[in-house]
C-alpha cells in the first residue's frame, strides 16, 4: 500500500484506469446477470452526473442542487430523437397520435430528427443554459445557499413545464417505450450490453478528463475561487468566470448522463429529473467524497446500489435511511467515504515532524529582489 | 511598465452615513515607501479597501495615468495594484508554490490554464528564493508559520508584478528578527514599485518609513518625514501618546 502511495502519479494513474477498465469491461459483464448489469449501466449515468458534481461542488464550491435539469435536458433530447426514429420520418411519436392534440411534429421537435444534431444538444443544451444562468448567478455575486435555492427552483419549474405539456412532452408519464437506439433493437440483451459499454467507456473518459482538469493549473485556481473567492479577485481573475466553467463542464456532463439513461432505461420522465433526483445526485457525492476523483464515482453507485437493494426489501423506508446517511456524513465524515482511505493511510505513517516556528529570516536578507 | 505614483484627491468613503474616510488628498511617489499610521477605526483599511475597489468610494485615485475608481477589484488588481490583509489571506489548502504560481497567472490563456504545471516559472522560483521559503514550497499554505505566512503574502505580490503594493499591518504578530528581515525586504522592493505600508508598530516605523501619513478620524492629520511628523503636535496628541500607552499595556 505505501509503495501505491508512492508511486509516480501519472503511473497510479494508468494503473488506475487499468483496474477500472477490467472492472467495468471484464468483470461486471462475466459476473452479472443481463437484469444486474442493466442496474449497473443505470448507476453509472448517475455516476457521470456525480462526477460533473464532484468538480463543481467539491473543487469549486458550487452547490449544484439542480443538476436534475441538465441531466433532463439531455435525456429529452435523446428521447425525442429516439422516439422520432422509433416512429419512422414523417410520423409522429406514438404518445403525440393517442392523445390525438396534434395535427403535425411541433416545430421545437423537429430538428430533434436529425441524429448529429440531437446528439450535440444533449451535451450542448445543458450547457447553454448552464452557462446563461450561471453568467447571471456568478457575475452578480450570488453564492451559497442562494445559488442551492435558484437551482433547485429552476429543477421545479422545469418539472411543471414538462407535465404541463402533456400534448408535447408526454407529460407525468414522459417519453416511454423507447425501442431503437441508432437503428439497434434495445429488447435484444447483446444491443442492451453494448449500451452498457458505451456508458462505462464514457464514464472512464470523462474521468480522464476530469482528472487532467483537476491537476491543471485551472484546477488550483478552482480550489482557490472556492477557499477564498476575494483573494482571487486580488490577483486580478474575475471568480465568476472561474466558476462559470466548472459549473458548464459539470451541466454537460448530466445532460450526457440523461442522454445515455434513456437507452439504458428506456424513459425519461419528469419524476427522474426534479428536485428529489437533484437532491440525490448530490447525497451520493457527499457519502463517497466530494473532493476526490473517485468518491463521487463510488458514492453516486453506492447510493443507487442501496436504494434498489433496501427499497427491495424494506419499501418506504429507503427516503429515511438516504436522509439520516447523508446527515451522519455531514456531520462526521465531511470528505465521504474516500476520505477514510486517507485517514488509514495517515495512521499507519509515523507523525509528520512538527514545522519549525520561525523560518529562514536570513535568506530573506541575502536574496536581492 | 514603469512604476506611477499613487495620486488620491478628494477621496470619501461613507457607511450607512458614517463617514469613514473623510475627503483625503494624498501623493506617494514612484519608489516612496509611506507609512500610514493612525488610531484604530481612523480607516487606514477603509482608504486601501477603496484604492483596491473593495468598497465605493467617491473623489479621485489615480495611479499613474489610470482613475481607479468605479473599477471592478481585478481589473484594478491588473493594472499592477496589489495589497495584503490585516489577517493573512492565503489558499490554505493550497501549497505555497500553488499559492503563488496563481498569484503569478492571472495574465495566462486557457490553453496554458488547462494544463499541468510542468516546471516552477522563473518570477515564482525568484520569489521563492525572496521569501525565504524555497525549501518549504510543497507546504500547505495553511500550516506555514505566522511570519511565513505574511511573506507568502508579500511573495505573491511579487509573482504578481503589483507596481503599487497596499500591506495592511504586514509585521503585525512577527518576532523582532522576522520584523528586520520584513522591512529589508520592503526596502528593496520599493527600488521599482511604489509601497504603501498601514503599521502600528513605531520602531518598525522609524526603521523603514522614507515617508509617513497619520490619519484621524477619516482625515489626513499630518504628513511628511518620520521626524517631522513625530514633531507634530497634533501628532503626539492623538497617536503617538496612544500607542505608546498601548504598548506599554501590551509589554506589561
Ligand atoms: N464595512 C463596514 N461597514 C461599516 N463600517 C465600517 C466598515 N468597515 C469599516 N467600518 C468603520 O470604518 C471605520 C474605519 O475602519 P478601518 O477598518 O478603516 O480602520 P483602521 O484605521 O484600519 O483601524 P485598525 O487600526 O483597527 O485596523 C471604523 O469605525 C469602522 O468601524
Ligand atoms: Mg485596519
Amino acid at each position: 500500500m505505501k509503495a501505491l502511495t508512492e508511486m509516480n502519479p501519472r503511473l497510479r494513474a494508468w494503473l488506475g484506469f487499468g483496474l477500472g477498465a477490467l472492472v467495468l469491461f471484464a468483470a461486471a459483464p462475466a459476473l452479472l446477470s443481463d437484469f444486474r448489469l442493466s442496474l449497473l449501466a443505470k448507476y453509472l449515468c448517475f455516476a457521470i452526473v456525480a462526477v460533473g458534481i464532484g468538480l463543481a461542488w467539491g473543487r469549486g464550491g458550487l452547490l449544484t442542487l439542480g443538476q436534475g435539469v441538465f441531466f433532463g435536458l439531455g435525456g429529452y433530447a435523446m428521447a425525442m430523437h429516439l422516439k422520432l426514429a422509433d416512429a419512422g420520418p414523417g410520423n409522429m411519436p406514438d404518445f403525440m397520435e393517442l392523445y390525438g392534440q396534434l395535427d403535425e411534429l411541433p416545430a421545437w421537435w423537429a430538428p430533434f430528427a436529425n441524429p448529429a444534431f440531437a446528439l450535440a444538444a444533449t451535451v450542448l443544451l445543458p450547457m447553454l443554459v448552464a452557462f446563461g444562468l450561471g453568467t447571471l448567478v456568478f457575475r452578480r455575486r450570488v453564492r451559497g445557499a442562494y445559488f442551492a435555492i435558484l437551482s433547485q427552483a429552476l429543477a421545479a419549474a422545469m418539472v411543471i413545464l414538462l407535465i404541463g405539456q402533456q400534448g408535447t412532452t408526454g407529460g407525468t408519464n414522459g417519453l416511454t417505450d423507447i425501442d431503437g437506439f441508432f437503428g439497434y433493437d434495445l429488447d435484444d440483451p447483446v444491443n442492451q450490453r453494448m449500451v452498457y459499454f458505451i456508458i462505462a467507456a464514457v464514464l472512464l473518459g470523462l474521468l480522464a478528463l476530469t482528472r487532467q482538469l483537476m491537476r491543471s493549473r485551472y484546477g488550483e485556481l478552482l480550489v482557490a475561487v472556492r477557499d477564498s473567492e476575494e483573494r482571487v479577485r486580488f490577483l486580478g481573475y474575475n471568480p465568476a468566470n472561474v466558476k462559470l466553467v466548472a459549473y458548464v463542464v459539470a451541466a454537460g456532463m448530466a445532460g450526457l448522463a440523461g442522454a445515455l439513461f434513456v437507452p439504458a432505461v428506456g424513459i425519461i420522465s419528469p419524476a427522474l429529473i426534479g428536485i428529489v433526483p437533484s437532491i440525490e445526485f448530490v447525497i451520493g457525492v457527499a457519502v463517497g467524497g466530494r473532493a476526490a476523483l473517485l468518491g463521487p464515482v463510488l458514492g453516486a453507485v453506492a447510493v443507487a446500489w442501496a436504494k434498489t437493494a433496501l427499497s427491495e426489501r424494506f419499501p418506504g423506508t429507503w427516503t429515511y435511511l438516504q436522509g439520516a446517511m447523508f446527515v451522519l456524513v455531514v456531520a462526521f465524515l465531511p470528505g465521504g467515504l474516500a476520505s477514510l482511505w486517507g485517514m488509514v493511510r495517515r495512521r499507519r505513517e509515523t507523525p509528520p515532524a512538527p514545522a519549525p516556528v520561525t523560518g529562514d529570516q536570513a535568506l530573506i536578507k541575502e536574496v536581492a529582489v | 511598465m514603469t512604476a506611477g505614483g499613487l495620486s488620491i484627491r478628494g477621496l470619501r468613503v461613507v457607511f450607512d452615513g458614517f463617514v469613514a474616510v473623510d475627503g483625503v488628498d494624498l501623493d506617494v511617489a514612484p519608489g516612496d515607501i509611506r507609512f500610514l499610521i493612525g488610531p484604530n477605526g481612523a480607516g487606514k483599511t477603509t482608504l486601501v479597501d477603496a484604492v483596491t475597489g473593495l468598497v465605493k468610494a467617491s473623489g479621485s485615485v489615480r495611479f499613474g495615468e489610470t482613475e481607479l475608481l468605479g473599477r471592478d477589484v481585478h481589473r484594478i488588481a491588473r493594472l499592477g495594484v496589489g495589497r495584503t490583509f490585516q489577517t493573512a489571506a492565503l489558499f490554505e489548502e493550497l501549497t505555497v508554490l500553488q499559492n503563488l504560481d496563481i498569484a503569478a497567472g492571472a495574465g495566462r490563456g486557457p490553453w496554458t490554464m488547462l494544463r499541468t504545471r510542468r516546471a516552477v516559472p522563473d518570477d515564482v522560483a525568484f520569489a521563492l528564493e525572496a521569501i525565504g521559503l524555497a525549501g518549504r514550497r510543497d507546504t500547505l499554505a495553511g500550516t506555514l508559520a505566522h511570519g511565513q505566512k505574511q511573506w507568502l503574502e508579500i511573495g505573491m505580490l511579487l509573482v504578481q508584478n503589483a507596481r503599487l503594493l497596499l500591506l495592511d499591518e504586514p509585521v503585525a504578530g512577527m518576532s523582532h528578527e522576522e520584523r528586520e528581515a520584513t522591512g529589508e525586504l520592503l526596502g528593496k522592493i520599493a527600488a521599482d514599485r511604489t509601497v504603501v505600508v498601514i503599521e502600528h508598530d513605531m520602531d518598525f516605523l522609524r526603521r523603514f518609513a522614507r515617508t509617513v501619513t497619520v490619519l484621524h478620524a477619516g482625515k489626513v492629520l499630518s504628513e511628511g518625514t518620520v521626524a517631522q511628523v513625530q514633531a507634530d503636535p497634533k501628532v503626539q496628541e492623538v497617536y503617538l501618546g496612544h500607542a505608546a500607552a498601548e504598548s506599554e499595556a501590551v509589554e506589561a
